[in-house]
């Protein structure tokens, strides 16, 4: 299926006449982008032209809320705060996660279907069924208000999908790979080592992306484990915020729309990974 | 379609043939090998632990032990201080069930459910095949739907909130065309909520939905469609015979996620309705129910038990969804697939 797809494999036109697709394709954009597109650019408006035109454009522009936004230390912190939890996940999942899915992809051992499914079962529980009493773990650990308290649980409940997506990658290898690695004396580990990490790059990289874009986006976690202003990421700063400013909305809308940036970042350089490695986890 | 558009689906479709291959080679193939598959040695057995022993360990320590842990905190009022010692056996999950704010939460849980498969297919469907025309900038509106998947829940939240509150844009807008009449408190009417919930549920995740169908419609041989054509069936006839039933295993996949993510739904609601206004406005679901009377009121034992009705539930409804509707087809999607 693959060998077909990359040659400009298109559908073929029939029925519709093609202003009738484009109309449609234009307003469903404007369906997608609009609230977006509201948040940034009600950024750039005062509160007063907010209250008395709620859906109108900028007259003028103001830059105020935006500048105020990135001089003040809570927004910058929060940053620093959701990159490091972010960047640190991101490490720990996919390390951890290469190594169990090349076991499961290239060892033969008895409870290897055993693992596999337990993993496979993670896929199905989200973090919210297991929320309540996972806070109480972290805090007999005493990591409450401490980000290693959110890194470790985001961790465990990454691998899942890491694992699902990466252990077809990782079979897909081709054994004469392996074999000629074998008549070379390099050992399995070696062999993990020189041919297996370099080879799945790409699917590494699709997993990496995804729980990055996971972990800056996460709530109930945080929400859980965080409750000290100082160890805040952004998704709780810009909750924390709305309220605290619930009058400047303005204001409200411009730390919101950059507090998006990275997510927004993130996705459009790595948007075909992304994409691919979601469908390859659920077709796998 | 890029390469590693490609890349990524072809290691996936590409499992089954890997497997068969193992299989194969264990039996007769590649003599050299065979000693090495036979028995697996003490260094094997370390390699094994070494590598996967870490990922274990964290998954059974932080996601299995939890939902063990809850089950036991389950059983005792306890307030979440030292260790639970007020056993009260089955009551807090006598209280839960009878409890008319769990019903009305368990309630929403199923509305939404079946609204969301109600909405969100079909419109992703039409979508996945809008999408599916020769067209210009097909790639950028794919892109482009998928934006609000990516958002954080709490930004979508915070913006749809400010967008559909009384004196928002969404009414001006409506006032300022002269359907004033329409402009209503979208969240906060009990009518309403539920539906403005949806419509905020569909734009974040109907993204998703499509970039799954359109995954699936690019696996079906454009032969099928085009002799489907020679045979003088509409644009119409195609899709439905020869699309949608190919498509099948692709859109019980979705509705598979689908289902799980409405049953366990929390992010949203609790940013847009708060802990209190949740139940009032009738959008409040078992997420919301466990953390407000859980965490927030300070009774862990009881959070406790109600994220093990969640769970119950969630496990029995997939479970059902495996064993009725997931499994029939599973060899259907690997044959019908390629």
């Amino acid at each position: 299926m693959a060998r077909t797809a990359p040659a400009g494999r298109r559908p073929r036109d029939s029925g519709w006449s093609n202003p009738t697709v484009y109309v449609a394709a234009l307003l469903l954009v404007g369906l997608m982008l609009g609230p977006v597109l509201y948040i940034i650019i009600g950024g750039f408006r005062t509160n007063s032209q907010i209250t008395t035109d709620p859906a109108g454009l900028p007259d003028p522009w103001e830059f105020g809320n935006y500048t105020d936004v990135l001089a003040s230390g809570t927004f910058w912190r929060q940053v620093g705060n959701s990159t490091i939890v972010a960047l640190v996940t991101t490490i720990g999942v996919v390390g951890l996660g290469v190594m169990a899915s090349y076991v499961l992809a290239r060892y033969r051992f008895r409870g290897r279907g055993a693992m596999y499914a337990l993993f496979a079962a993670g896929l199905m529980f989200p973090a919210t069924v297991a929320i309540t009493p996972l806070y109480i773990l972290i805090k007999n650990l005493g990591l409450v208000n401490t980000l290693p308290g959110v890194i470790l649980p985001q961790i465990a409940f990454g691998l899942p999908t890491t694992v699902i997506i990466l252990v077809p990658f990782l079979r897909a290898i081709p054994k004469e790979i392996e074999e000629a690695a074998a008549i070379d004396r390099c050992s399995r580990l070696g062999f993990f080592w020189r041919m297996v990490l370099p080879l799945s790059v790409p699917g590494l990289i699709t997993t990496g992306i995804l729980a990055f874009i996971g972990s800056w986006n996460s709530y109930l976690l945080p929400l859980f484990i965080l409750n000290n202003q100082d160890t805040f990421t952004l998704p709780l700063g810009v909750q924390a915020f709305a309220s605290q400013y619930s009058v400047d909305t303005a204001k409200v809308l411009a730390f919101t729309s950059l507090s998006m940036i990275p997510a927004l970042v993130f996705f459009s350089l790595f948007e075909r990974r992304i994409v691919g490695g979601l469908t390859g986890a659920v077709k796998g | 379609m890029s390469g590693n558009f490609g890349g990524t689906s072809s290691a996936v479709t590409e499992e089954a043939p890997g497997t068969r291959v193992r299989n194969g080679s264990g039996v007769s193939a590649s003599p050299p090998l065979r000693p090495r598959r036979r028995g697996i040695g003490w260094a094997q057995r370390l390699e094994i632990a070494a590598l996967s022993g870490p990922a274990i360990l964290m998954f059974l320590g932080f996601v299995i032990f939890p939902v063990l842990m809850a089950a036991y905190y389950g059983f005792y009022r306890w307030k979440g201080f030292g260790v639970p010692t007020n056993f009260v056996g089955l009551d807090n999950y006598v209280t839960i069930l009878q409890d008319s704010a769990f019903l009305e939460a368990l309630w929403h849980n199923g509305v939404i459910v079946v609204l969301s498969l109600v909405l969100q297919g079909p419109i992703a469907l039409g979508l996945a095949l809008l999408l599916n025309k020769r067209m210009r900038g097909q790639s950028v509106i794919r892109v482009l739907i998928f934006v609000p998947y990516v958002i954080s829940e709490v930004i979508v939240g915070t913006a749809w909130s400010l967008i559909l509150q009384t004196n928002g844009a969404v009414n001006d807008v409506l006032r300022s065309i002269g359907l004033g009449w329409v402009a209503e408190d979208w969240l906060a009417n009990p009518k309403l909520a539920i539906w403005t919930l949806m419509l905020i549920l569909t734009w974040k995740y109907i993204g998703f939905a499509v970039i799954l169908f359109l995954a699936g419609m690019q696996n079906i041989p454009e032969e099928l469609s085009e002799a489907a054509a020679v045979d003088g069936a509409s644009y119409w006839q195609t899709q439905r015979r020869i699309t949608l039933p190919l498509l099948a295993p692709t859109i019980r996949i979705w509705a598979f996620l689908s289902i799980i993510g409405a049953l366990q739904l929390f992010d949203l609601v609790y940013i847009i309705w708060g802990q209190y206004v949740a139940s009032t406005a009738g959008t409040s679901t078992m997420a919301t129910y466990m953390v407000t009377e859980g965490r927030n009121a300070g009774n862990y034992g009881y959070g406790n038990a109600v994220a093990v009705v969640l769970f119950v539930i969630s496990l029995f409804i997939a479970l059902l969804y495996q064993r009725f509707v997931l499994r029939r087809d599973t060899e259907g999607a690997l044959t019908e697939g390629r």
